[in-house]
């Protein structure tokens, strides 16, 4: 166990170094400079700008101090808001994205796998085809769409709920729901076919047969084994929640990093760009990793060692 | 007793058989080869067909619409703006007063475009380079698959978005963004038929008769991992249109007047609490063509590997 997640860091570190470097390059690749903008600069104040943005500098030393500053967890400063530094504004909006996300993914588990379980127990019956009917709503509607829909409903005719900012629990609601529905779907479908294979195994017969009641023989031997492919599942997932947030954050107005990520694209400040990128990547990488061990260990047969 | 039977029914052997009887052996059905199988299997699934069905009138729709329609997508007349649907506009008018009906199925020329070619790109890419990694095996195969893992843990979408920040809006760059990027499933599930796929015996027969690697890999190999490559690329197609339904949405999709699906549904947002139409009919295509590709995806999987059948 212990090599086997050395051998991971390592390959995390040249995962991470490989992202580094290709977002490095994308950015320093893109025509114009960051100050190219339709009102032309005088050359003395562009002069200058470059001179304090180290943008003269060769592209290899400008690399090398990216590196050594991304190692002192500094991600330089905002081309755009003068005086920010990346990392600050980092640190500003990602406790809003995380809340977020986390409840997003909370609220997935917690709905996805139970509905997905019950409807394998009652496969047949019109319970199932009603879920499964909502199952595939959920992965065919676009988010933007069905967070348009809510908004209209809810904010607009019913005036139950706010349509946006993020204060109280209140406003939570509906950003969640939006941002979680189609992964709630997805964990519903996979679950219920995940449990339809378990459940025809001999060992559930076994179990059954040694007159072990119902309760544990879904939770203690069914799920257990029916939940694999979900946790493989939650990697892609948390992908899919943070790209996601991008439209939501967006939508709801929710000073988060997703809004903050779709502004500085169509700002175009780069080193905004890069430093979120790499910040979102790393997380995604670590998660990766994360499921993994949990893999190891939900699951004895699958050989970390190896 | 048993003699004189015996001599009894000797006679009857030298009776010729009745017709019936001749033919029992005969194989009466012609035989079906692979694809005739499949394509019977996919008949039989109602939903698959209904899918195809309306797949395809979908991008004939598209195609021949356009010529006829008495108003182009980029036709604006403020004096109609906003309208509601109604007879002269089966959706009604954008606040430009572009008819919204055509602007819709010009949407699906675009997003069925972007679908359809960027899965094409995603399948060459993919299906190249899961060939060649499974076929030759080996170092090459480890040094190729490591490639793969780690642009596995990459987030795929920030590289599209960075992709499209490099070389900038439009409709090309969409192409080349999502289709150099997604192309990972595939490779992976080519080089899994590959690796199984080249202990056959024809291939053995194949080398003997001094095939070279590359017209065993094209012309033998690939050819009979056709099926889950094509399941593969239906179901790539709806998360090609997802994604650029998404980047429109942030705003680096294509540039107006046109406008994909994705563009349409994002520059309604703006005033759909006073016109929900506007959101209504872009959103509504683009979920029931995924819909569609979704189910047609599905019967082609069951048609295709009846042994996966869930």
């Amino acid at each position: 166990m212990g090599r086997y997640v050395l051998k991971r860091v390592g390959s995390m570190a040249i995962t991470l170094f490989v992202i580094i470097t290709f977002t490095f390059i994308m950015m320093h690749l893109v025509p114009g400079g960051p100050f190219t903008s339709e009102k032309k600069l005088p050359p003395e104040i562009e002069r200058a700008l470059a001179e304090k943005y180290k943008l003269n500098d060769p592209i290899t030393t400008q690399y090398v101090d990216y590196l050594t500053g991304i190692a002192k967890g500094d991600l330089g400063p905002s081309f755009k808001y003068k005086g920010r530094e990346v990392s600050d504004m980092i640190g500003e909006y990602f406790p809003v994205s995380a809340q977020l996300g986390g409840l997003a993914i909370m609220i997935i588990l917690l709905i996805g796998i139970p509905i997905g379980v019950i409807s394998a127990l009652k496969q047949g019956t019109w319970l199932d085809s009603f879920v499964m009917f909502f199952a595939i709503l959920g992965v065919t509607i676009p988010s933007f769409v069905l967070a348009a829909l809510m908004i209209y409903v809810f904010g607009v005719k019913l005036k139950v709920l706010p349509t946006s900012r993020w204060a109280s629990p209140k406003h939570m609601i509906m950003p969640t729901i939006a941002l979680s529905a189609y992964s709630i779907a997805f964990i519903a479908r996979l679950t219920r076919s995940s449990m339809l294979e378990v459940i025809q195994q001999d060992y559930i017969r076994t179990a059954r047969a040694k007159g072990l009641s119902e309760g544990v023989v879904i939770f203690k031997h069914a799920l257990k084994n029916a939940l694999i492919p979900i946790v493989t599942y939650v990697g892609p997932m948390a992908a899919g929640i943070l790209t996601g947030s991008f439209v939501i954050e967006k939508i709801f107005a929710i000073p988060g990093m997703g809004r903050m990520f779709v502004e500085s694209i169509s700002n175009r400040d780069y080193t905004v760009i890069m430093g979120v990128t790499i910040f979102y990547a790393a997380i995604l990488v670590v998660m990766v990793f994360l499921v993994d061990l949990v893999y190891g260990v939900i699951d004895p047969r699958i050989k970390v060692d190896e | 007793m048993e003699n004189i039977d015996l001599e009894k029914n000797g006679q009857n052997l030298w009776q010729p058989l009745s017709t019936e009887e001749k033919d029992a052996d005969k194989i009466v059905r012609p035989s079906m080869t692979y694809w005739q199988d499949v394509w019977r299997r996919l008949k039989a699934n109602k939903i698959a067909m209904g899918s195809m069905v309306f797949l395809i009138l979908l991008i004939l729709g598209a195609i021949i619409i356009p010529m006829f329609w008495p108003y182009s997508y980029s036709d604006q007349n403020l004096m109609n703006a906003n309208l509601t649907p109604n007879m002269k506009f089966p959706f009604g008018t954008d606040k430009l007063g572009r008819d919204l009906f055509i602007r819709v199925v010009y949407g699906a020329r675009i997003s069925l475009t972007v679908g359809i070619a960027a899965s094409i790109i995603n399948l060459v890419v993919g299906v190249v380079y899961g060939g060649v990694s499974g076929y030759f095996g080996g170092r090459t195969d480890n040094l190729m698959m490591r490639i793969v893992d780690i642009l596995y843990t990459i987030p795929l979408t920030l590289y599209v978005i960075l992709l499209m920040v490099w070389l900038g809006a439009g409709m090309r760059s969409i192409l080349i963004a999502i289709g150099t990027t997604y192309w990972i499933s595939m490779a992976r599930i080519v080089r899994g038929q590959i690796l199984s796929l080249k202990e056959q015996e024809y291939v053995m027969a194949a080398r003997t008769l001094g095939a070279s690697d590359s017209r065993i890999l094209f012309k033998h190999l690939i050819p009979n991992a056709m099926g889950p490559i094509i399941v593969t690329m239906t179901m790539s197609i709806p998360s090609a249109i997802f994604t650029e339904a998404f980047l429109s949405f942030i705003g680096l999709g294509v540039s107006a007047p046109k406008a994909s699906w994705g563009v349409l549904a994002n520059d309604a947002l703006g005033s759909f609490m006073l016109y929900p139409h506007h959101l209504l009919f872009p959103a509504l295509a683009l979920s029931i063509t995924i819909l569609a590709f979704n189910f047609l995806g599905d019967g082609l999987r069951d048609a295709l590997d009846p042994r996966m059948r869930k």
